[in-house]
C-alpha cells in the first residue's frame, strides 16, 4: 500500500495538467489529498508491509519503501497538510491554477518518497523531486522579488543536494556490493576520518534544508516571496526533510562522528535559536515573523536531536508533527490576512478581534501553541527537548531557555498588533470571513489541544524509531 | 477512591465546561443565562470541594490517577491529582471566593454587550480551571500547566478591553514577566528530572530523594523554584506587572491579582517546603526578598492616589510578608496569611469596585470623599477590610500577620523590626485610603453626586460575606497562648516538614503582640486624623516624589533592559543579518552569476538558471543511469588515493 502514497499524488498531478477549469481543479486536488489522508491515518495505526521492487539494477539500487514510526508521523503530517492547504487556499486566485496545484502534488509525492525511501539513491531522487516543483512554484507564482529570491533558494538547496549526492556516492563506493541500501551503508567500510567526511557531506545538505544558522538566510526571503500555499508546504513539511535526514541517515550511519559533533552543532543551533528569536521581535511583516519564529523552533529540534539523549530525541520526534500543525495554522491565518487586507505589514492591521472575532480567537489559539503553552501540543515536545538539552548541559538549556521568553515577546506582539487595538482601515475593509479556511483552522486547533492533553498516540507511533535509534 | 475520582473530575471539569459553553455560545445566550451558568459551575465546584475537603478530614490524603500525560522509556508523568490538607484548603478558597466574585461580576459587568459578557465569564471560568490544576496536580508538571494557565487567563483578563493599547501593553507585560519566572520553574523541573527521574510529589518530597540530592542541587532547585514564585507572586525584581494588571476589570483584580493567582508562589513553596527547609541560603534569600518587597511596595502605596493602585501595591506588600513567613520557616503562618488575605483583599477590591461603579469609573481618591453615607454597605464592609488588613485584633489579619512576625522575631530580630515598620505603613496607607474615600466631603462633580447609589445585591452580598470572613477568619488559627488550638497548623502538620514550634515564652509573645498593636493603632489614628479632612497634594519633597513615581523602577527597566534588547534585536536584524550573513551569501551568488556570464552559459534572465539546473540534473542522471561504471570508477580512484 505504501506505493499508493506516491501514485495517488503523481497520477492526480498528471490528470490536473489537463483540467483547465478552475472550478474542477481545486476539488480534484482536494479529493486526491483527502484520499491520501485516509490512507495515512490507516497506516498510522496499522502495520504496513514494505514495498520493494528492482529499480536500477546496474547500480544495485532498489525501489524500497518502508514505514517505521518516524516515516509514519511525517507521512501523516504531509497528508494532513496538503488537504488543509488546498481547502484553506481554495479561494485564492492563481493564474493557471491547475498547474499550480499539479506542482504542489508533485512536491507531495516527492516528500512522501523522501520519508519512505529505504534506499539512498531513491532518497536522493525524491529529495530532488520534492524540490524542483517548488523552484517553479516560487519563480512563477511568487512575489515581486521572486526571481532573485528563488535563485538564492535554488543555489543554496542545489549546493546542499550536491553535497549529499557526493556523500551518497562516496558511501556507495565503500559498501561491499556497491549497494545503496540502508543496511549496506551502515556496514560500509570506512576509516574514522572518512566517516567524518561523509558525515559532513550529509550534514551540510540537511543543515541547509532546515536551516541552521548561519545557513538560514534563504528561508525568510523564500517564505516571504513564495505564494503562501507553497510557503505552507515548505514550512510545515519540507523543512522536516532536513531533520528527517538527520534522524534517518546521519545518526544511524555515523553514531561516533555524530557524538563527536554534539557540542558544536548544539551550540550553533542554540545561537541560531536566540538569533532568530531576537530578529523575530523586530519584524513587521507577518510572514517574515513566522519565518524567523520557525527557524528558532527548528533549531531547537535539531539541538535536541544532537543531544543524543533519549528524552531529547523523543521530544523532537513528536515535535516534527506538532510544529508542522502549528506553523501551518499560523501560515493559513497569515494568508487569510494578506488576501483580505492586501498587506502583510502588521502595523497596518489591528482590531481584528472586533472585525472577525473567530479568526482572532484562532490566531490566539495558534499563538499559544507557538509559545508552547502547556496543554498545547508544542509544550510536550518542547518540554522533552529542553529536558534533553538540560541533561546534556544545564547552562546550554538555560541559555536556550531564554527563547521561551523571547517567543512570548514576539508572538504576543503579533497578537497585539493584529488582533487588538482599534480597527484599522485595512482590517475594516476585510470581506466576509473565509469559512472554509476557518474550518480547517478549527480542525487543526483541535489537533493542537487533543495531542497537547493526550500525546500518548504520538509516543506510541514513534516508539519503534526511538528504540532503534537508542539501540545504536 | 472511585468516589474521589469522580469528585475531583467534577471539581476540575465544571469550570472547564463553563469556559467552553460560554466561549462557544457567546453569541447565542442572554446575559442572564451566561452569568448564571458561569457562576453555577463554580458554585457546583465549590460544593464538590467541600465534600472533597470533608473526605480528606476523615480519610487522609488521596491521590487519583486518570491517565499518563507523558509515558516514555525514561520518563513517566502521570495525570494525577492530589487532595490533601493543603490542596483541599486552597480548593475551598479558590472556589469559595471564586463563586462570590462570579456573583459580583454578574452585576458589575452589566454594561458589556452579551458576547463580551460571555467572553469575560469564559475567561474567569478558565482561570478557575487553571488554578485548580495548579493546586490539585500531584506533580510539578501539572502544577506548571496550571501555573502557565493562570498566567494566560491573567493576560486575557488584563487585556479584556482590548481596544485600549495601554491595557494590552499591561497584559503583555504581565505575561512576559511571568514567563521569565516560568523559565526558572521549568529549569528547576529539569533539574529534578535529571537527578531523580521523576516530578511526582510523593517521590520527590521524601527523605530518600533528599539523600540523592547534594546541597548544591537543593539550593539550585529551590532558588529556581523561587524565581518562578517571584514572577507569579510579584516579588522583587519581577513585581512591576502587578500594579499595571489593574487595567483589568475590578473583580478580576480581586480574584486573580489579590486572592488566588498571586498566592500560587506561596502554595508552590509550601508544597516543596522539605526542599526549602534544607537550604539555608535559599531560605535567607526568600526572607530578604520578601521583607524588601513588603517595605518597597508599602512606601509606594502611601503615595498613590488611584484606589486600585493603592490596593495593588498593598497586595505586593502583603505577598512580601508571606514570603518572609516562608523564608523564616513559618509555612503554616504563610498559608494562614494567604487565606485571611484572600478574604480581606478580595473584600477591599470588590469594595473599591463598588465605589468605582457608583462613581462611573472614577478611580482617583482625591475626587471621592464623603461616601460613608451614600454607600453604607460598601462603607462598613470596606472599613472591616481595612481593619483586618491593618492587623487590629481580633480581626483576621492580626492573627496571621502576628504569626509571621513572631516567627521572624525568632529567626532574626531585624526581620521583626522591619516587619513592624511595614505593618505601620500598612495601617497608614489603608486608613489614608479609607479616610480619603469615605470621610470628609464629596469632592467629585455634582452630576456624579446626583447619581451616587449603593450597588445592587449581587454586589453587596459578596461584600457582606467577605466582611464576615475577614472579621472572624482568624479563628482558624488562634494561637495557643490565647487559648486556641491553632486548627490550621494542626491541619498542615502532615505537609509542613518542620511545623513551626513556638519556642518563645508566653510573656515574650504577649509583648510582641502588644508592641505591634500599639504601633498599628498609632499609625492608623494618625492617618485617620490627617486624611478625614484633606487629601494629598502632588508630592513636593524628593523622597515623596521618589515614592510617588514608584522608585522609578519601570523607567529603570525600560532604560536598562528593554531598550538595549530592542537595539540589540535591531542590530542583529539590520546589520548582522542583512549586511554580514546575507552580504556574504549574495556576494557568493553574484560571483557565481558573474562567472556564469563569463562563460556565456546564460545570456539573459533567470530562466537561464533553470535551464542550467536542468542540464546539470539531466547530465547527472544520465551519467548515473547509463554510465554508472564511469562515475563509480572515478569515485573509486578518488577515494583510493
Amino acid at each position: 500500500m505504501l506505493i499508493l502514497f506516491l501514485l495517488i499524488p503523481i497520477l492526480t498531478a498528471i490528470v490536473l495538467l489537463f483540467i483547465k477549469k478552475n472550478t474542477l481543479a481545486s476539488p480534484t486536488a482536494i479529493t486526491a489529498s483527502l484520499a491520501t489522508l485516509a490512507l495515512a491515518v490507516f497506516a498510522s495505526f496499522n502495520k504496513v508491509e514494505a514495498f520493494d521492487m528492482a529499480w536500477l539494477p546496474s547500480l544495485n539500487s532498489r525501489f524500497t519503501l518502508e514505514a517505521d514510526g518516524l516515516a509514519k508521523i511525517l507521512i501523516l503530517l504531509t497528508s494532513i497538510s496538503l488537504p488543509a492547504i488546498f481547502i484553506a487556499t481554495a479561494k485564492n486566485q492563481y493564474k493557471q491554477k491547475n498547474i499550480f496545484l499539479s506542482l504542489l502534488l508533485f512536491t507531495q509525492a516527492g516528500l512522501m518518497g523522501v520519508f519512505l525511501a529505504g534506499d539512498a539513491l531513491l532518497f536522493y531522487f525524491f529529495w530532488e523531486l520534492a524540490l524542483i516543483p517548488v523552484y517553479f512554484l516560487c519563480s512563477i507564482w511568487g512575489g515581486e522579488k521572486r526571481i532573485v529570491i528563488t535563485f538564492k533558494f535554488f543555489i543554496y538547496t542545489f549546493l546542499g543536494s550536491l553535497f549529499m549526492l557526493i556523500g551518497i556516492l562516496f558511501l556507495n563506493a565503500h559498501t561491499a556490493e556497491h549497494s545503496f541500501s540502508m543496511q549496506a551503508f551502515i556496514h560500509a567500510n570506512l576509516t574514522d576520518g572518512q566517516k567524518i567526511t561523509a558525515f559532513a557531506l550529509f550534514f551540510i545538505a540537511f543543515a541547509i534544508k532546515m536551516p541552521i544558522f548561519p545557513l538560514h538566510t534563504w528561508q525568510p526571503d523564500t517564505y516571504e516571496q513564495s505564494p503562501t500555499a507553497v510557503t505552507m508546504v515548505m514550512s510545515a513539511v519540507m523543512v522536516k526533510m532536513g531533520l528527517y535526514g538527520i534522524l534517518r541517515w546521519l545518526l544511524p550511519l555515523f553514531p561516533a562522528a555524530f557524538a563527536a559533533h554534539t557540542h558544536v552543532v548544539v551550540f550553533l543551533s542554540v545561537v541560531g535559536i536566540l538569533y532568530a528569536s531576537f530578529i523575530a521581535i523586530r519584524q513587521d511583516d507577518i510572514k517574515r515573523l513566522i519565518a524567523y519564529s520557525s527557524i528558532a523552533h527548528i533549531g531547537l529540534m535539531n539541538a535536541a536531536i544532537f543531544t543524543t539523549t533519549g528524552i531529547g530525541i523523543q521530544g523532537a520526534l513528536i515535535q516534527l508533527f506538532s510544529h508542522g500543525i502549528n506553523v501551518l495554522g499560523l501560515w493559513i491565518i497569515a494568508d487569510i490576512l494578506e488576501q483580505q487586507t492586501g498587506t502583510r505589514s502588521m502595523q497596518q492591521m489591528g482590531g481584528l478581534a472586533k472585525k472577525q472575532p473567530t479568526l482572532a480567537i484562532l490566531l490566539v489559539g495558534f499563538a499559544l501553541a507557538n509559545i508552547a503553552m502547556p496543554l498545547t501540543n508544542a509544550f510536550v515536545g518542547e518540554f522533552l527537548m529542553f529536558n534533553g538539552l538540560f541533561i546534556l548541559n544545564p547552562w546550554i538549556a538555560a541559555f536556550a531557555g531564554i527563547s521561551v521568553v523571547l517567543a512570548a515577546i514576539y508572538t504576543l506582539n503579533m497578537v497585539q498588533k493584529v488582533a487588538y487595538g482599534e480597527i484599522s482601515e485595512k482590517i475594516n475593509n476585510m470581506p466576509a470571513p473565509n469559512k472554509a479556511a476557518q474550518t480547517v483552522l478549527i480542525i487543526l486547533l483541535i489537533i493542537v489541544f487533543v495531542t497537547g492533553v493526550y500525546p500518548q498516540p504520538l509516543f506510541t507511533l514513534t516508539a519503534d524509531t526511538l528504540q532503534q535509534l537508542l539501540a545504536k | 477512591m472511585a468516589l474521589m475520582k469522580i469528585l475531583v473530575a467534577f471539581i476540575i471539569l465544571w469550570p472547564l465546561a463553563g469556559f467552553l459553553l460560554n466561549g462557544l455560545g457567546r453569541n447565542y445566550w442572554s446575559k442572564k443565562v451566561i452569568a448564571y451558568k458561569a457562576t453555577g459551575y463554580i458554585v457546583a465546584s465549590f460544593i464538590a470541594s467541600i465534600f472533597a475537603f470533608l473526605y480528606v478530614q476523615d480519610h487522609g490524603a488521596v491521590t487519583v490517577h486518570y491517565f499518563d500525560f507523558i509515558h516514555t522509556a525514561s520518563l513517566t508523568i502521570p495525570f494525577d491529582f492530589k487532595v490533601d490538607a493543603l490542596s483541599s484548603l486552597f480548593l475551598l478558597v479558590i472556589t469559595g471566593v471564586g463563586s462570590l466574585i462570579h456573583l459580583y461580576s454578574k452585576a458589575y459587568m452589566q454594561e458589556e454587550s452579551s458576547p463580551h459578557y460571555a467572553r469575560y465569564f469564559a475567561y474567569l471560568n478558565l482561570f478557575i480551571f487553571s488554578m485548580l490544576l495548579l493546586v490539585l496536580g500531584d506533580n510539578y508538571i501539572i502544577m506548571f500547566m496550571g501555573w502557565e494557565g493562570v498566567g494566560l487567563c491573567s493576560y486575557l483578563l488584563i487585556g479584556y478591553w482590548f481596544s485600549n493599547g495601554s491595557y494590552n501593553y499591561a497584559a503583555k507585560k504581565a505575561f512576559i514577566m511571568n514567563r521569565i519566572g516560568d523559565l526558572g520553574f521549568l529549569l528547576a523541573i529539569f533539574w529534578l528530572i535529571a537527578k531523580l527521574g521523576t516530578v511526582s510529589y510523593n517521590e520527590v518530597l521524601t527523605a530518600e530523594s533528599l539523600a540523592k540530592l547534594s546541597n548544591a542541587d537543593i539550593t539550585g532547585i529551590t532558588l529556581l523554584l523561587f524565581v518562578g514564585a517571584m514572577g507569579k507572586s510579584a516579588q522583587i525584581p519581577l513585581f512591576t506587572w502587578l500594579p499595571d494588571a489593574m487595567a483589568g476589570p475590578t473583580p478580576v483584580s480581586a480574584l486573580i491579582h489579590a486572592a488566588t493567582m498571586v498566592t500560587a508562589g506561596i502554595y508552590m513553596i509550601t508544597r516543596s517546603n522539605i526542599l526549602f527547609s534544607h537550604s539555608e541560603i535559599t531560605q535567607n534569600i526568600v526572607a530578604i526578598i520578601g521583607i524588601s518587597t513588603a517595605l518597597l511596595a508599602a512606601t509606594i502605596a502611601i503615595k498613590q492616589n488611584d484606589i486600585k493602585k493603592v490596593l495593588a501595591y498593598s497586595t505586593v506588600s502583603q505577598l512580601g510578608y508571606m514570603f518572609l513567613g516562608l523564608g523564616v520557616g513559618a509555612y503554616s503562618g504563610a498559608v494562614f496569611h494567604v487565606i485571611t488575605h484572600a478574604f480581606f483583599k478580595a473584600l477591599l477590591f470588590l469594595g473599591a469596585g463598588s465605589v468605582i461603579h457608583a462613581l462611573h469609573h472614577e478611580q482617583d481618591i482625591r475626587k471621592m470623599g464623603g461616601l460613608k453615607s451614600k454607600l453604607p454597605i460598601t462603607h462598613i464592609t470596606f472599613l472591616i477590610g481595612c481593619i483586618a488588613i491593618a492587623g487590629v485584633p481580633p480581626f483576621s489579619g492580626f492573627f496571621s500577620k502576628d504569626e509571621i512576625l513572631a516567627a521572624a522575631f525568632e529567626k532574626n530580630k531585624i526581620y521583626w523590626v522591619l516587619g513592624l515598620v511595614g505593618a505601620a505603613m500598612t495601617a497608614f496607607y489603608m486608613f489614608r485610603l479609607y479616610a480619603t474615600t469615605f470621610l470628609g466631603k464629596f469632592r467629585g462633580s455634582n452630576e456624579q453626586e446626583a447619581h451616587l447609589h449603593e450597588s445592587p445585591l449581587a454586589m453587596t452580598l459578596p461584600l457582606i460575606i467577605l466582611a464576615i470572613l475577614s472579621a472572624v477568619g482568624g479563628a482558624i488559627g488562634i494561637p495557643e497562648i490565647m487559648g486556641g488550638h491553632h486548627w490550621l497548623a494542626s491541619q498542615l502538620s502532615t505537609i509542613v516538614s518542620t511545623p513551626h514550634e513556638a519556642s518563645l515564652t508566653v510573656s515574650t509573645e504577649w509583648i510582641l503582640m502588644g508592641v505591634s498593636v500599639a504601633i498599628v493603632a498609632t499609625s492608623l489614628l494618625i492617618a485617620l486624623s490627617k486624611y478625614s479632612k484633606q487629601t494629598d497634594e502632588e508630592p513636593s519633597s524628593a523622597i515623596g516624589k521618589f515614592f510617588y513615581h514608584k522608585w522609578y523602577i519601570d523607567e529603570l527597566y525600560q532604560k536598562a533592559i528593554i531598550e538595549p534588547l530592542n537595539e540589540f534585536s535591531l542590530f542583529l536584524k539590520e546589520f548582522i543579518e542583512k549586511k554580514v550573513i546575507d552580504g556574504a551569501v549574495n556576494g557568493t551568488g553574484k560571483l557565481v552569476q558573474f562567472s556564469a556570464r563569463k562563460v556565456r552559459l546564460i545570456q539573459n534572465g533567470q530562466a537561464g538558471y533553470y535551464i542550467l539546473f536542468m542540464v546539470v540534473g539531466i547530465i547527472t542522471l544520465f551519467l548515473i543511469w547509463f554510465n554508472d561504471i564511469y562515475i563509480l570508477r572515478f569515485i573509486h580512484t578518488l577515494t583510493q588515493k
